[in-house]
Formats: C-alpha cells, structure tokens, sequence
C-alpha cells in the first residue's frame, strides 16, 4: 500500500523554478551522505520511494552567489547492473525511468581517493550516460594517509576535462570549490566510453529491438538502458513490469546463450580502461606501512582481545540503556502523571475527562517513556556507524549469524531489540541485502525487549513462594525467557530463509572502512531524524489504537463503581468472557484474556490492566498484586495463578507481538500492511501454541 | 600448498594472482565487478575471528567476502 503521508512520499514538485537538481552517486562507503549533510545543512527531507523501501532523500543548498539548487541523495551502489532495489533505483532514476523523479541535470559522482580504481567502476558506467558530471574525490585524509598520489589533471583529461575537486567532506574541506564548480553554467559531458566487444554491441542491437516493442525503453535512442536492464539480477526486478519481464529473460537467455559470460566480457574491459586511466593518474606506494586503522584492527579483530572488546562495548552499551536512562524514564513517567492529575483538575467529571486522562495521556504516556531508551539506542548506533566499528561487528559476527541464513549486519539489530525492537527494526536499513533485511525486521520483535521485564517480574513473583525472590532463581527464569526469545529469533530466521522468500543475485560483500572520528552532529541529526520519524509514526497509531482500547474497557457501562465490576461489564470484559474457551487449555481465566487484550498495543499495559481487573493499587509496587493473585482462586477452590499458568504466561509474551510501536515501524520499514500483519500472525500463533505446550505438558508432569 | 589452490586456502598477509573466476554467475560477476578479475594480484589482510569471512586487498580497495564465494575463485601463488 504505498503511502500518502507528507513525509514518505515527497514526490518532488514539477516547479523547475526551484533550481537546478543535482544527483549525490557513489558506492556505500563513499561518504556520499557525509557530503549531502555539508551541502544542505538541516533542508532535507526524507523519505521512501513509492512502492519499495529505499530511502529518498532532498535537500536545498545555496550555492557560492547564493543561487538555490537542489541535491538528490541517490542510494548507494557498485554498478548499474542491479542487485538490489537500491541498485535498481539509482539505475531508474539515471536513465529517466522513474516518473516521481525529474530527469537529473547534473551529477556528482562522489568517490573514495583512496579506492579509487575500484570506485571508477560505477563512476565510468555513469559517465556513459551523457549527463554533465563532477567528479567529488572525497577522503582525500585516508590517500594520504596510504601515501597515494593522484594527479587530478589526468583524471580530469582522462574523462575529457570534467571537473575533478579533492575534498575532505567530514571536516568541510573543498566544499566551496565543489560549489564553485556546481554554479558553473557549463560542464562538459564526459566522451569517455569503454568500446563494446562488436559482437555483444550486434548481440544487444537485437535486444533493443525486441525490448522496444515490449514498451520497457524509456529512452530509445541508447544502447545502455537495454544493457542494464539485461544485466539486472536484483531478485524483485523492482522498477520493472512483470509482463516486460518475460520479453527481458527472453533477450538474457539469447545473449547468454549466443556469448557465454558476456557480462564478464564487459566488465574486463571496463577495468582494462580504468586501468590504463589510474597507471596516469594514481601512484601508489611501493612499501604499503601500517596505518592507525590496521593498528586498531589488530586488536578490534584480533581472535580474544577482539571478543573482549566488543563484550566491553556491548556491555556498557546495555548498562547505560538500563541504568542512564532509569532517570528520564522515571521523569517522563511523572509528567504524564502530572499531566493527567492537572486534566483531571481542570475538567468536570465526565467520559471526556477520563478518555483524555486515562485514553489519550497514558496511552501516549506508555509509548514515550521508551524514548530515552530509544534515543541512547539510536545514539550508540550512529556512533558505531561512523566511527566504522559497526563493520567490524558484522565481520565477526558474519559466521554466526550465516548458520542461520542471516548476515553479519543482522547482528546489532537483534541486539538492540533486547531493549527496543523500534530501533533495532530501523537499524535493519545498514543491511544491504532485501532478503536479510526483511528475515531480520520479522523475528526481531522476539528479542526480549525491555517492556516485556514487568510482566516476568510479575509472573516471578507470583511464582516463586517466598516473599524474597533469590536472585538466582530471578536471573534463571530471566535468562530462561531471553534464550526461548534469542532461540526462536534464530529459528523463524532459518526457516524463513529457507521456505519464504526468493533467493538473491548478490554475494555478501562487507567493507572494513578505515576508523574515524565520529562527527557529532551528524549522528545527533540522525538521531533526531529517526527519533522524529517513530514519534509521528508510532505516535499517530498508538493514540488511535489507545482511544478504541479506552472505548473497549469503559463502555457499555454498568451503574456498579467498583471499577473492576465495570471492566468485567465491558466489551474487553465480555471479549474476554467470550475468548475464555480458546485460552482455557492455556490455563487463562476471563480476567487474564482482558489483560492480554488490552496489552495488545503494549505488553507493559498487562500489569496496570490485571491491577484494575483486581481493585489493586498499582503505586505501591507489585507486592500487593502480587498477593491478590496468589490469593486468587477457581469457582474450585483451587489457585488460578499456579506455576504452569505463570510459565504459560511468560511463554506468551516471549513469542506474542504486543506491540504496536513495532508494528507501526515495520508498517513504515516494510513499505504496507503485509509483513507487519504477516508478523503477527506468525507471533501470536507460536506465542498460543508455546503457552499451550507449557500449560499441558506440566498438567501431564503432574503440576497443579 | 600446491601452485594452484583457491582464495580462501591463501595464509594470511600472502600475495597471489587469480587464476580463474566462474563465469556467467550473477554472485561471480559481483565480485568481478568489484576487481576480482582473472590475473588480478590480490592480498589476504584477515580472516574474521571465527575463520569466515575473509577480508583481501584488490585493486588498492579492502572488501570482505565469505568463503563460500572464496573457495571458486581459483589462485596462482606468486
């Protein structure tokens, strides 16, 4: 369902009175979004393309006499021979293929100087497509660094006096020249062309023809759009028709049967002229010494001090999550409460009253106070981004996480949904491979998150006879909890790899880029960016979801003011009464389908929910629920909270969704209602059968 | 170690030049398209913690590939 809100959607205006556009290309790791943050400053605007998760970015910059231009920030690619949505993209939006994206005037192909000959190879396949380019040689620091020397004249004559500026984008250095550069009203188009092998050139003429009649061309007057859409080996073939697709598999089959390897053909040759272009242009040195970044490496990668190193990290990372941000939860906590005693005060008794209070201020409440957590989430993962060290947890986590179909990037996501699934399913978008992406946004929501500790301390407590819990026997049912959720992450990722989606036509590549200092600006805009985008879009579905919650557990209404005479009164309270033969054999009463009905947009909402069902007072602490559930019992006589009801019910919130937050920003991630939906159906079934097993299994162990 | 081996049997910080490289697969053409290309001299810098991936040195770039993909591409030592 592709989305019609402002901020995902911003198909840009037809009003060419805005300026010149200018495209922002190169390979990921190029620093490409480092140079679009100097250019435009905070003007962006940010969002997806229609129809696929690939992230649109636009921004203004004002150039040296303060003419105004736009800047497009294209996704990240090593070729134009697509292997990926992001790759397909870049290759649409250059050929002019995608209506919602003028055609670009100018393009500004941003390279790393200190890998250079490999970055030409995407730099020379858009060279050949006749636009007007700048060539932006930024990490000219790291070439340093390596001794490289690289004559900018003989790049530039190479590709027919292009402009060619040497820039340090991360300390602001060539900047100016770059805009000097963009304000001029001439830029030659490169002539540069790899020659074709004549009889691929006569192998693709034929192509052309046949893919001409099947109305795929969007520009007929070129040899390259029908190479690069014969070359497309992106496994959803995003930005192509279906119906095309035939006539292109058509025309691959032909080639690859007329020229065995005629990709490979291409792609010889085109590093045979690069090459004869760096012997000119690049010397390097004959001695490689050891730079600061192999120096960090040695221990960040070395087989136990690297361990150490990333437990200490991930360590103090999970410490300040927990205790940092104890403080401003506890805040916002108060001023919700606050908030809703003033409202309370202000306003006559009425249903208005308590749906603002008791609807719209704690639902909202229930969602806001994870922002501290998120936020430092947020912060933490930025700052490993830049600092490059994120790369190197992907590198040692790459074998592990390959056991089960997954790739080292999928590592820190699942890692941070143990205290937020929110960021660690934002977070997925460091992985490059769609398949791996969406295997890792589905199970991530399994990772024990923090919002699922009050309903296992509740549940511990309860359990465990004594008043005083030992810790022991609290760490074991915790770690018990977190292993069944760590477990069945791994698991639905493996069997999803295997049973639910298309395989794909890229190997994984990781690149190890050299360390550098994080640049705080740019991690805290990240963090305000992402951070805007989960408020909006969460906030919008949880104060929804809260009000029709509110409406479920306050009308019809009963004349009884014993408030838990009147949820039982309710819809929730006659929901639940209706559920109660299918949670029976889980072990839940009536009651407890209320809790997991009105915890279905937060799992931490099952504790307030059971202290209303029981007339308990929640503020002072859990003991008093506690001993009201103890003390609760059966028509029988017999105890409704024994311990296979306890387990059943942590063995529910392990595996069940209950979360709308997460549901909102895979909704946003995945691009529609599919996979989120998917998701909770997949969760809430295992989360029933697991319940199910445990309540059973222990009945047949002889357990009350 | 024989003359003729493949990428990923290569001893860490060793030189060789590839020998061959499947053709006419997608992955494969990936990786030639990242410089791995036949009589390219390449250098094995590391292997990840746990043996896989392997990180190598081609065409002055550092790029990272699991052994699955490291075992097709044929190497002669130099």
């Amino acid at each position: 369902m592709p989305d019609k809100s402002s901020e995902d959607s911003n198909t840009p205006s037809s009003k060419s009175s805005e300026g010149m556009i200018f495209a922002l290309v190169g390979n990921p790791n190029c620093g490409k979004t480092t140079l679009f943050n100097a250019l435009t400053g905070l003007k962006q605007k940010v969002g997806n393309y229609p129809g696929v998760t690939v992230e649109r970015k636009e921004g203004e910059c004002f150039l040296t006499h303060g003419e105004k231009v736009r800047i497009i920030d294209l996704p990240g690619a090593y070729s134009l021979n697509a292997r990926s949505p992001d790759e397909a993209v870049l290759r649409d939006v250059l050929l002019g293929r995608r209506k919602d994206t003028p055609k670009l005037e100018r393009v500004i192909i941003v390279l790393d100087a200190s890998n250079l000959e490999r970055h030409l190879y995407l730099a020379t396949q858009i060279l050949e497509l006749g636009i007007p380019c700048i060539l932006a040689l930024n990490m000219m620091d790291v070439a340093h660094d390596r001794d490289l020397v690289i004559d900018f004249q003989a790049l530039s004559e190479s590709f027919g006096g292009i402009p060619v500026i040497p820039m340090e984008a991360s300390k602001r250095k060539g900047i100016t020249e770059l805009k000097q550069s963009m304000a001029q009203a001439e830029v030659p188009a490169s002539e540069f062309r790899v020659p074709f092998p004549e009889e691929i050139k006569s192998g693709l003429k034929s192509s052309w023809n046949e893919l001409k009649t099947s109305g795929v061309l969007a520009n007929e007057g070129s040899l390259l759009e029908p190479l690069y859409l014969l070359s497309d080996h992106d496994p959803t073939h995003y930005g192509i028709k279906n119906k095309q697709m035939d006539a292109i598999h058509d025309c691959q089959n032909k080639l690859a049967n007329q020229f065995p390897g005629w990709e490979d053909k291409l792609v010889a040759a085109r590093y045979d002229a690069i090459h004869d272009i760096t012997q000119k242009a690049i010397r390097r040195p004959d001695e490689i010494e050891s730079t600061f970044t192999d120096k960090l490496d040695a221990v960040f990668l070395h087989p136990v001090w690297g361990w150490a190193a990333l437990l200490l990290i991930l360590g103090l990372l999970f410490g300040l999550i927990f205790k940092v941000a104890d403080g401003p939860m506890g805040w916002i906590e108060s001023l919700f409460a606050w908030a809703g005693e003033w409202v309370t005060g202000q306003m006559n008794e009425g249903d208005l009253r308590d749906l603002i209070v008791d609807g719209v201020i704690a639902g909202v409440g229930g969602v806001v106070i994870f922002l501290p957590q998120i936020l430092i989430l947020f912060f933490f993962i930025g700052m490993m981004e830049d600092t490059g060290y994120m790369a190197r947890i992907a590198f040692m986590m790459d074998r592990l996480m390959s056991r089960v179909g997954l790739n080292g990037k999928s590592f820190l996501p699942l890692l941070s949904s143990h205290a937020c699934a929110v960021p660690g399913v934002m977070a997925t978008r460091t992985i490059d491979n769609p398949k791996d992406r969406l295997i890792t946004i589905l199970v991530s929501p399994l990772a024990g998150c923090s919002a699922r500790l009050p309903v296992y301390l509740l549940m511990i407590a309860v359990l465990v006879p004594s008043d005083e819990i030992p810790l022991l026997t609290k760490v074991f049912f915790l770690l018990l909890m977190y292993g069944l959720g760590i477990g069945g992450a791994f698991f639905f990722a493996w069997i999803f790899h295997k049973r639910l989606l298309k395989g794909d036509g890229a190997p994984m590549i990781l690149e190890l880029p050299a360390y550098k200092k994080p640049a705080f600006t740019a991690v805290l805009w990240h963090v305000w960016e992402r951070t805007r985008i989960f408020v909006r879009r969460a906030g919008t579905v949880i104060l929804g979801i809260s009000i029709l919650l509110w409406f479920a557990v306050t009308y019809p209404k009963s004349d009884n003011p014993d408030p838990s005479v009147a949820m039982e009164y309710s819809l929730a309270g006659k929901v639940g009464k209706m559920i109660e033969p299918v949670i029976q054999p889980m072990g839940y009463d009536w009651k407890i389908g209320i809790g997991l009905i009105a915890s279905f947009a937060a799992r931490e909402v099952f504790v307030s929910t059971m202290s209303i069902i029981y007339s308990v007072e929640e503020s002072e602490g859990i003991e008093p629920l506690r001993d009201r559930l103890r003390s609760e019992r059966k028509a029988d006589g017999t105890p409704v909270y024994t311990a296979r009801v306890c387990l059943s019910l942590m063995v529910f919130y392990v595996f069940a969704m209950q979360c709308l937050s997460t549901v909102a920003v895979v909704k946003r991630e995945t691009n529609g209602w599919k996979w989120p939906l998917f998701q909770i159906a997949y969760m809430t079934i295992t989360a029933c059968v697991g319940a199910l097993l445990v309540y059973q299994i222990g009945g047949m162990l002889g357990y009350a | 170690m024989s003359s003729s081996s493949c990428l990923s049997d290569l001893e860490q910080g060793a030189f060789a030049v590839i020998g061959s490289i499947p053709s006419g697969d997608a992955s494969m053409t990936r990786l030639r398209e990242l410089g791995l290309l036949p009589n390219t001299r390449i250098q094995l810098i590391r292997r990840a913690p746990l043996g896989d991936p392997i990180e190598i040195s081609v065409r002055g770039s550092l790029i990272s590939i699991r052994k699955k993909e490291a075992d097709l591409i044929k190497i002669n030592l130099s």
